[in-house]
């Protein structure tokens, strides 16, 4: 993988201010905090809209009572909540961030988990039953001309404010994801997202855990895009040990990556269709689903965690049947999807709710780093498979879908196109399937060369990637996962300024979030 | 009057593996003393609550995509009578806890559960609510919800296919029937709580 | 045909002749009260059932099928099990309001209901101005609503509540101006004058295209009034937040909203009964 170039901590906000103005790089992948022992820091891995062109930097930090760093997020909105989850995980404050709260763990946790002397599990932290204190103020880091650092309290939401609570438990938000929402009368002035209820700690566990063992996490990140999230860990592993993994493997893989891609936006359109009171769709969406669940279950074992790829290919071999069947349901899907359109797409309630409402602009999508069918939606070509190709991408015939308005009409429209085109690329690959092994052969105890390596998928709901340190050891030093869904969450707060209620969740449906995946 | 075996329709006795523990609640109602009238009551009640228990819409993760195909056209909860799910706690009949709980989740679950209006159940789904699952070693996640809750039926899976959740609320609709409710089930918590 | 009234007068002297006037006329009514609420609960069984079913065959699947045959006593289940269920009583709440607000909507949803004319001397309330009376009694049901969502002191409801009220004020106009179509082709407010009138054909066919456009706007708004969907976004299960409509005023507005909605329109549909 491309060096990193490291940063020192003064010239980092120049530095990066630099990149972005010269160089373009608008668009910050993904940010990452790293303990390596005697210091703290972050990675950052940013990459040009422009030009393609990707770079690595990181910075670090050798105060470990008291670690600061400018903060990048006037530069690249994507920060704001990455640098708090950086900050709840090691207790790095960012200076210059309106908003230094901890993001995932409760506001009265003691210690920071994810650094390597801190043990998560002993007595400070036992489970505590009453309720979590709300706390509508936060502290922001001013730097003062004369070098030194102030501690601001900036107010999240003020005492005469009509402040609701939609969530955690909410038929609607997709998962345990709490909004709170500023109203006046049915206008929501300001939101603010409430992540951390299914945070499950998995990058900490990792840590500890062999690497074939880490694969059995991924599945449940985003357990809609399972084959893609395991896809992108056991790329990134074969990648940094060197391992070519066969023709039919890569076949077979991207083969399951699309048809996991059609079951999710089935999926998606069910629950949209669910949550703006259409329910007759949600059967709908669900019962072709049911089909490609059958064809998962006849080769990998499982309905919706499917443990198929493995490290150096996958689990077993594709029954007999596999390409039969799936020939099969294209054909039954393509007689069938004109039916969606029939009952949802046309109608006259659905396009007053969803035209025109939740504009998200193409520069704002790429400064917070949404991707993925939200992204397309907006003008923003950011599919991966064309970007980065992998599997056989390259070797296939298939359209972006892209669209300008970036409303949710438009997000809705992005994703009932690429349904078709998932079945244009499963068309041309599934009679080529070449012969070959399933699995490489690999050591029985599996080791990764020392490095830091990337590589991501394009999942079904963006950009997914997988960021591995390794010591060398057979456990990684550290994993980060590239969320797809906290990017999109972190957009909500500014496109929900000025909609009615009633267009939160229209908005929230169309950016097709899974809150494990935002939560890890 | 004797209680007569649980009965459920078009299953047949012995396919339940956990009869043993049922059978003996029947054995302590009945040594108890349980009279005519109330017991043809009784009856009656147990059969209206165990046809029509209304979940809770609560998931967390993965298990809750289960459930949904659950209520989808394939594996229709509707024809036991358990599509309406309610989105209020106050409504519904059981909860069904499909998903991880942490820590940062369980002083919420634990407030809908007392929201929830008795007689009211607990069904623990998948292997992260029945004892933490492939997430036992995490610092935030609670191993198992019945360290808070209550639990009936555990459905153990990761997660489990809808057959086997049908399995599971079939067992909790036996229970249902077994239970004596005048004086037993209905269990009121003091004002001062 | 078979005048009902004879029945009626029948009955009222037989009670007349054995105990005084007042008691009587109040035991009289005691009786309409039963009755009423027995249909009540008879209509809302059966229109539950045929929902459910109805629905799961528009969705590619079965409905209820395992409580009695073609899971026809499955509402009844539902029945005992609602009866039985913890009454929950809100600390914070106003008490005296909270528990005022469904007894409003079922006194505005059994006065409006009450003046169906069911057959020719069959009728509970027969004014005059029964037009004015039925708009007049469903608008009460507005201020149930509202009271429950105030007195419940919880955000929530309060948005719900205001919610649903102001849909079910803003459609009362389209409801009320296409009723008086049909005062102005009769010429009186008067159900049973309006009923008569129609004996040698009903309104849709005599008074052709006023007649229709009323209809539509009726079915339309009438749908609106009760919180039917499309029209169910203050209702909304799956969207709003929990706890929107308290608990009790739930379960009572579902069963008098299904009322209310068959009061509005057997109106017109009733001429056969009386022809």
């Amino acid at each position: 993988m491309n060096e990193i170039i490291e940063i020192p901590l003064e010239k980092l906000h120049d530095e990066a201010l630099r990149l972005y103005n010269d160089k373009k790089m608008d668009f910050l992948e993904s940010l990452t905090g790293m303990d390596w022992g005697d210091s703290l820091g972050v990675v950052y891995h940013l990459e040009s809209t422009v030009t393609g062109e990707r770079m690595t930097i990181k910075t670090l930090t050798t105060d470990r009572e008291n670690p600061e760093i400018p903060s990048v997020c006037d530069i690249w909105k994507a920060a704001e909540f990455n640098e708090r989850e950086v900050y709840d995980f090691y207790g790095i404050r960012f200076i210059g961030h309106p908003d230094m709260r901890r993001l995932f763990l409760r506001n009265d946790w003691v210690g920071y988990p994810m650094r390597k002397d801190d043990d998560p599990m002993d007595e400070r932290n036992p489970l505590r039953m009453d309720n979590e204190e709300t706390i509508d103020t936060t502290t922001e880091l001013e730097l003062n001309p004369d070098g030194s650092i102030k501690d601001k309290e900036n107010i999240i939401f003020d005492d005469r404010e009509y402040v609701v609570n939609i969530g955690p438990q909410h038929p609607a938000t997709h998962g345990v994801l709490r909004f709170r929402v500023s109203l006046e009368g049915e206008n929501i002035k300001k939101l603010d997202a409430n992540c951390g209820y299914i945070h499950r700690g998995i990058e900490k566990m990792c840590e500890s855990l062999t690497y074939p063992q880490t694969l059995a996490l991924t599945d449940r990140l985003d357990y809609l895009g399972a084959q893609q999230n395991r896809h992108a860990l056991c790329m990134c592993i074969e990648r940094a040990m060197g391992v070519e993994v066969s023709e039919r493997v890569q076949y077979i893989r991207t083969i399951m990556d699309e048809l996991q891609r059609i079951d999710s936006h089935l999926l998606f359109y069910s629950c949209l269709c669910m949550d703006l009171g259409a329910l007759t769709a949600f059967f709908y969406g669900f019962r072709d689903r049911e089909k490609i669940l059958d064809i998962f279950e006849e080769t990998c074992g499982g309905r919706l965690i499917m443990n198929y790829n493995t490290i150096g290919g996958v689990q077993d071999d594709i029954h007999p049947n596999f390409v039969k069947r799936v020939k099969e349901f294209i054909v039954y899907l393509r007689g069938i999807i004109h039916e969606y359109h029939d009952v949802f797409t046309g109608n006259v309630i659905a396009q007053q709710r969803l035209k025109g409402v939740g504009v998200l602009s193409r520069e704002d999508a790429i400064s917070f780093g949404a991707t993925g069918g939200t992204g397309r939606a907006s003008g923003w070509a950011c599919d991966v498979r064309k970007r980065m190709p992998y599997g056989v991408y390259d070797k296939v015939d298939f359209k972006e879908i892209i669209y300008t308005e970036g409303d949710s009409f438009a997000r809705y429209m992005v994703r009932m196109d690429e349904i078709m085109e998932s079945m244009r690329i499963i068309e041309q690959l599934i009679d080529n399937i070449p012969e070959g092994n399933f699995q490489e052969k690999m050591k029985p105890i599996i080791r990764v060369p020392e490095g830091s390596y990337y590589a991501a998928v394009e999942g079904s709901r963006g950009e997914f990637g997988v960021y591995l340190e390794s010591r060398g050891d057979k456990t990684p030093y550290r994993v980060h996962f590239r969320s797809t869904g906290l990017p999109l969450v972190s957009t909500v707060d500014t496109i929900c300024r000025g909609s009615k209620i009633a267009d939160l969740i229209a908005i929230g449906g169309t950016l097709d979030y899974v809150v494990p995946d935002i939560d890890r | 009057m004797e209680m007569k075996k649980p009965k459920i329709k078009s299953i047949p006795y012995e396919d339940f593996v956990d009869n043993e523990s049922l059978e003996q609640m029947v054995k302590e109602l009945n040594e108890g003393g349980a009279n005519v009238f109330l017991g043809a009551l009784d009856d009656v009640i147990n059969w209206g609550r165990s046809n029509s228990l209304w979940p809770l819409t609560f998931a967390t993760s993965c298990c809750g995509i289960e459930f949904m195909s659950l209520g989808a056209a394939r594996y229709d909860m509707a024809r036991f009578g358990f599509e309406v799910a309610r989105a209020s706690p106050r409504q519904a009949d059981m909860i069904m806890v499909c998903g991880t709980i942490t820590n940062k989740m369980a002083p919420v679950l634990k407030r809908l559960y007392d929201q929830m209006a008795d007689p009211k159940y607990v069904v623990a789904v998948g292997g992260c609510a029945v004892s933490g699952g492939p997430f036992k070693k995490s610092y935030h996640v609670l191993n198992g919800v019945d360290k808070i809750l209550p639990v009936d039926v555990y459905i153990p899976g990761c997660p489990p296919r809808p057959e086997a959740f049908y399995y599971g609320l079939m067992q909790l609709q036996r229970k249902v029937k077994v239970e004596k409710f005048f004086g037993g089930v209905n269990k009121k918590e003091k004002k001062d709580e | 045909m078979f005048d009902f009234s004879i029945v009626t007068s029948w009955i009222h002297q037989t009670l007349t002749s054995l105990m005084p006037e007042g008691l009587a006329v109040f035991i009289e009514c005691v009786a309409i009260g039963i009755c009423i609420l027995l249909m009540y609960a008879v209509l809302a069984v059966i229109l539950i059932y045929m929902e459910r079913k109805v629905c799961a065959f528009f969705q590619c699947r079965l409905g209820p099928n395992r409580v009695g045959k073609w899971g026809s006593i499955q509402v009844f289940a539902d029945v005992i099990k609602m009866l039985i269920k913890e009454i929950i009583e809100l600390k914070h709440a106003d008490k005296f309001l909270y528990e005022l607000a469904p007894f409003m909507v079922i006194i505005a949803s059994v006065m409006a209901f009450s003046c169906i004319p069911i057959n020719k001397g069959m009728e509970i309330l027969d004014f005059n101005v029964g037009v004015f009376f039925l708009l007049a009694a469903s608008s009460i049901g507005v201020v149930g609503i509202l009271l429950a969502g105030w007195g419940s002191n919880n955000k929530f409801s309060l948005i719900g509540a205001m919610r649903s009220g102001a849909q079910i004020i803003s459609y009362e106009l389209s409801v009320g101006l296409s009723i008086l179509t049909m005062v102005v082709l009769t010429g009186s407010m008067q159900f049973s004058e309006i009923v008569a009138n129609q004996a040698d054909g009903w309104f849709i066919f005599k008074g052709h295209i006023p007649a229709l456009i009323a209809f539509v706007i009726y079915l339309i708004a009438g749908n609106a009034e009760t919180n039917r969907g499309p029209f169910d976004l203050p209702e909304q299960r799956v969207s709003s937040p929990p706890d929107t409509i308290p608990n009790t005023a739930v379960c009572i507005s579902d069963s008098s909203t299904w009322l209310n909605t068959l009061t509005c329109l057997l109106l017109p549909l009733l001429q056969p009964l009386s022809s």
